[in-house]
This record gives structure tokens, C-alpha cells and sequence, in this order.
């Protein structure tokens, strides 16, 4: 059960090896950086230390309580990666699957509007136009 | 009081700083920000769409009604783009 906030890459399978152990199900989900524009190099993610790290580790203990996980790990970086780079995971190990895939998922759907990071779009020219909050991801968070 | 307020993203950016350290006698957030945005016009800009900007004191997410109290530290930012 771990949250942490990093600039450099994660090995995934690293970070599994003795994830979870004694769990029926595992579910991982990786976010990668992808180009909505057709025009972006990298990203920038900017964030609040202390406050980030702590968000982080709520969200994990509230999925934990709610879906009855038996562990949990999110690692999420920032400054700036490239496209294609890995961006964030979040792990989830319970004793059936469908604990482990909704906990996933009601991970995701809060990080995107309530870990503070901030997102910036860099282009060929430099620094480009931070990316704004998208409705549909605060809509996402009527679900839960 | 002395309060430490942060900015974030394009807040940063339209300040011109990521903190700053400031003595107000503000009693809620909207009075501090009121008194902020009457510094300069840099920060005139900054907190010219309040719909746009979330808060926090002592790095809790807080509304605008939110009283101070004892807060140290008080964070301006655009909504989140985590994940």
C-alpha cells in the first residue's frame, strides 16, 4: 500500500514483484503520454509536494476500504516526458477480479481530477498551453 | 497573520512567482483574494475568473467561504489535469 510522486521512469515489473501476495486477482493500468493535437513533443507535469503525495495516499486507502483491497501502489511522475512515456500506474490486488478492475478504475477516475497535477503541452516551439480540465472527467466521478 | 500563499500552473505564470510570503488579516479565502487581486495588475489577472481557480489552506482543498484561521499555507491553482 504505497502512493509515490517521482520525475524518473518506473519498472513495472519491479514494482509488482511481491505486489499483492496471497490475492486472487491483479489489475494494472499504465498511462501512457499520447498526442491529442498533432503537434505535441512532450508533456510538463507540474505539482504540489506534500499535498500530491497525500492525495495520492487517500485515494488508495479510500479504494482499499471500499473495494477490500488487499494492496494497492500508485506512482505517478512529473516534469517532463516524452510521448509514448509511461506517465502514471496504479495497481490494485484483491480476491476477486472484479474488486481489483473497479478499484483500478475508481482510482483513475479520481486522480484525473483531484491529484494536483497539472498538465502542459510542449510543442515544437517551446512551451505550449496547459491542458484544461475536461467535464467529462468530473462527470466520470458520478459513478462512484 | 503571516501566510504563505503558492501558485500554480498558469496562476504561477500570471504572477510571476510560485510563492510569495504576505502579513494579511484576511478572515476567509475570498477576502484574501480580494485583497491579492488588489495588489497589481498581474494578480488583478490571475484572479479575474474565480470559476477557474480551486484552493487550498494548509493543502486541504477548501472553498472560498473557508475561514483561515490559523491556516500557514494557502495554494491557488486551475483545476487538476492529474492521471
Amino acid at each position: 500500500m504505497s502512493a509515490r510522486v517521482q520525475a524518473g521512469p518506473f519498472d513495472l515489473a519491479a514494482e509488482m514483484e511481491n505486489f499483492g501476495r496471497g490475492a486472487g486477482a491483479v489489475v494494472t493500468f499504465t498511462g501512457i503520454v499520447r498526442d491529442d493535437t498533432g503537434r505535441m513533443l512532450a508533456l510538463e507535469l507540474e505539482y504540489y509536494p506534500g499535498m500530491t503525495e497525500r492525495v495520492l495516499a487517500e485515494y488508495g486507502a479510500r479504494a482499499a476500504a471500499r473495494f477490500g483491497l488487499a494492496d494497492w501502489k500508485i506512482i505517478h511522475r512529473h516534469g517532463r516526458l516524452n510521448l509514448g512515456e509511461p506517465i502514471m500506474m496504479v495497481a490494485t490486488a484483491a480476491r476477486h477480479r472484479r474488486a481489483a478492475f473497479e478499484a483500478a478504475d475508481y482510482l483513475m477516475d479520481w486522480l484525473k481530477s483531484r491529484a494536483p497535477f497539472w498538465k502542459r503541452e510542449i510543442g515544437p516551439d517551446g512551451a505550449g498551453a496547459w491542458v484544461a480540465a475536461k467535464d467529462s472527467d468530473e462527470d466520470a466521478l458520478k459513478r462512484w | 497573520m503571516m501566510l504563505d500563499v503558492l501558485y500554480f500552473a498558469w496562476l504561477r505564470e500570471r504572477i510571476g512567482q510560485p510563492r510569495e510570503r504576505i502579513e494579511t488579516r484576511a478572515a476567509t479565502l475570498r477576502d484574501l483574494v480580494a485583497e491579492l487581486a488588489d495588489r497589481d495588475e498581474w494578480h488583478a489577472s490571475a484572479f479575474a475568473d474565480m470559476g477557474a481557480v480551486r484552493c487550498a489552506i494548509d493543502q486541504e482543498l477548501a472553498d472560498l467561504d473557508a475561514p483561515l484561521d490559523d491556516a500557514r499555507e494557502v495554494a491557488f491553482f486551475p483545476p487538476m489535469t492529474g492521471g
